[in-house]
């Protein structure tokens, strides 16, 4: 019993754990965001709350607080209400499996550091995945706006479409960790990460996630020149930071995500483990802020035939060819 | 063979071309930022950057403005309004005189539309306020006591109506003709 109590105190504490550092990480990489493009386009970027600006999530937060919450005439108001909620969450429900130490041994048990070490870890993501889409769809038919129908169409297209490149890059390693564990993906990295062997489908990946995530240059849904905002705008105050914390979050995400993949996570000499997944974890972001103040934006059209003429078959050439590598090598 | 070749330069083309603005973008990355950080450093405004509006006076010290009405007719936005008055000595002035800079777009056309250079543009534009009501300038707020751009024009040197003067006492003007003398 008291064991079992034990256990569950670690789990509460590991998912606070999480949830702190995710937010907080992303209202930072909010900032962080502002930042680099402020130095990419050779500007300052927000540098007058606080020392560099470092509390201006703050301040954004409680700005975002105390706007007037306006909800359009037509709107749906009850898909309206709720559908900003479902990309923050979907996307904080799916790092509950994605690992980020090696296990601690605290008073002679065992703790695994990660919250869930679920079997199929790597279905429960793309599940998740494809649940965020509704957050979009309906967020867009919720309005009752043109734009953010238009938005929302072309953002549901984009997103269903990229889901199958980005489900085929990770059979490779699948196929490699022979295991849909995040936690055995991970160990199967120790010697070498997956990205010496299968640089073609973190590229394949990495284009995907972008797509996924809809950044640029993949940001169709909510192209400003076109549409505003595309599928969220008419949302404001504390609706549209849901939102745009749900983005955020998934772009933190993604990043674990492809230090999960394909960088061996935690894994890496001389420091701790969890540094090293921070590390590996940043590295996705930053990458993505990078695109974004370099390349314009895709057509609808130049978009799809991306995805399905040049990703999707490669993507299933490249599990042939690890198959047929894997037998040869047996 | 031929056609081999050209994906592949298509290829060569394509990629260095998506690759080259990473290498841009990068650069600027490590270059010291153009901003001008504003409340701190404030820039030198040229004489002509048109800001805020004021109403100047002749060198006698006199107001210029004489109700012409001129440039609230050139006001694109209709931010000017005034009454009309004259003095004892017949000139005109403004009995009131009122700007709405919460409308002016500060375009300048009152300026150009103005005969007596009464009413000017100056660099000054820091004057925002928390309240739309305060933004209307009345005719005492926009008054100064110089002559902003050509101090020594003096518009009732040149034309208008005598001003306890005799005709032919104004600026290049010549002697008043005596019209008995010029009989064929
Ligand atoms: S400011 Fe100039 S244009 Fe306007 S009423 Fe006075 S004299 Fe006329
Ligand atoms: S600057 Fe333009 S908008 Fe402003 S008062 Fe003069 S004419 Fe009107």
């Amino acid at each position: 019993m008291t064991l079992w109590l034990a256990g569950f105190a670690v789990l509460l504490v590991k998912l606070v754990l999480v949830l702190a550092v995710v937010m907080a990480g992303a209202a930072y990489l909010v900032l962080v965001e502002r930042k680099l493009l402020g130095r990419f386009q050779l500007r300052y970027g927000p540098n007058r709350v606080g020392p560099f600006g470092l509390l201006q999530p703050l301040a954004d937060g409680a700005k975002m607080l105390l706007k007037e919450d306006l909800v359009p005439a037509g709107a749906d108001k009850f898909l309206f209400f709720i559908i900003p909620a479902v990309l923050p969450m979907t996307t904080l429900l799916a790092f509950a499996v994605v690992p980020f130490g090696t296990e601690l041994t605290i008073m002679g048990q065992k703790v695994p550091m990660v919250i869930s070490d679920l079997d199929v870890g790597v279905l429960f993501v793309l599940a998740l995945s494809s649940v965020g889409v509704y957050s979009l769809a309906l967020g867009g038919w919720a309005s009752n706006s043109k734009y953010s129908l238009l938005g929302a169409v072309r953002g549901v297209g984009q997103m269903i479409s990229y889901e199958l490149p980005l489900g085929l890059t990770l059979v490779p390693v699948v196929m490699m960790a022979k295991s849909m564990s995040l936690v055995d993906i991970v160990n199967a990295q120790a010697s070498m990460p997956f990205i010496v062997y299968q640089p073609v489908a973190f590229i394949l990946f990495f284009v995907s996630a972008l797509a996924e995530i809809k950044r640029t240059p993949f940001d169709l849904a909510e192209a400003e020149n076109e549409l505003q905002a595309g599928y969220h705008m008419e949302y404001s105050g504390m609706r549209f930071a849901l939102f745009f914390l749900g983005e955020y979050v998934n772009m933190i995400f993604l990043g674990a995500l492809a230090a999960v993949f394909f960088m061996g996570g935690w894994s890496g000499p001389v420091l701790p483990p969890i540094v090293w997944m921070l590390i590996k974890t940043s590295i996705m972001p930053i990458l993505l802020i990078w695109i974004r103040a370099t390349l314009p934006r895709l057509r609808p059209d130049q978009l799809m035939r991306l995805c399905w003429v040049w990703l999707a078959p490669l993507a299933l050439v490249n599990i042939l060819a690890t198959g047929a590598v894997m037998l040869l090598a047996g | 063979m031929d056609e081999r070749n050209g994906f592949l330069k298509n290829m060569v083309q394509g990629t260095t071309g998506l690759m080259e603005p990473f290498w841009v973008t990068l650069k600027h990355l490590f270059r010291k930022p153009i901003t001008e950080q504003y409340p701190e450093y404030k820039r030198e405004l040229p004489p002509r950057a048109r800001g805020r509006i004021v109403l100047t006076r002749s060198p006698d010290k006199e107001e210029r403005c004489v109700a012409c009405q001129l440039c609230s007719a050139a006001c694109p936005v209709s931010c000017i309004s005034m009454q009309s008055a004259v003095r004892q000595d017949g000139r005109r002035y403004a009995e009131w005189f009122r700007i709405n800079f919460g409308r002016c777009i500060f375009c300048g056309l009152c300026e150009e539309a103005c005969p007596t250079l009464a009413i000017q543009l100056t660099p000054d534009f820091e004057m925002s306020e928390d309240d739309p009501l305060k933004l209307i300038y009345e005719k005492h707020q926009l008054l100064v006591d110089h002559g902003g751009k050509d101090p020594d024009y003096d518009f009732y040197k040149h034309a208008g109506v005598a001003v306890g003067r005799e005709p032919g006492t104004h600026d290049n003007e010549h002697p008043a003709a005596n019209p008995k003398t010029n009989f064929p």
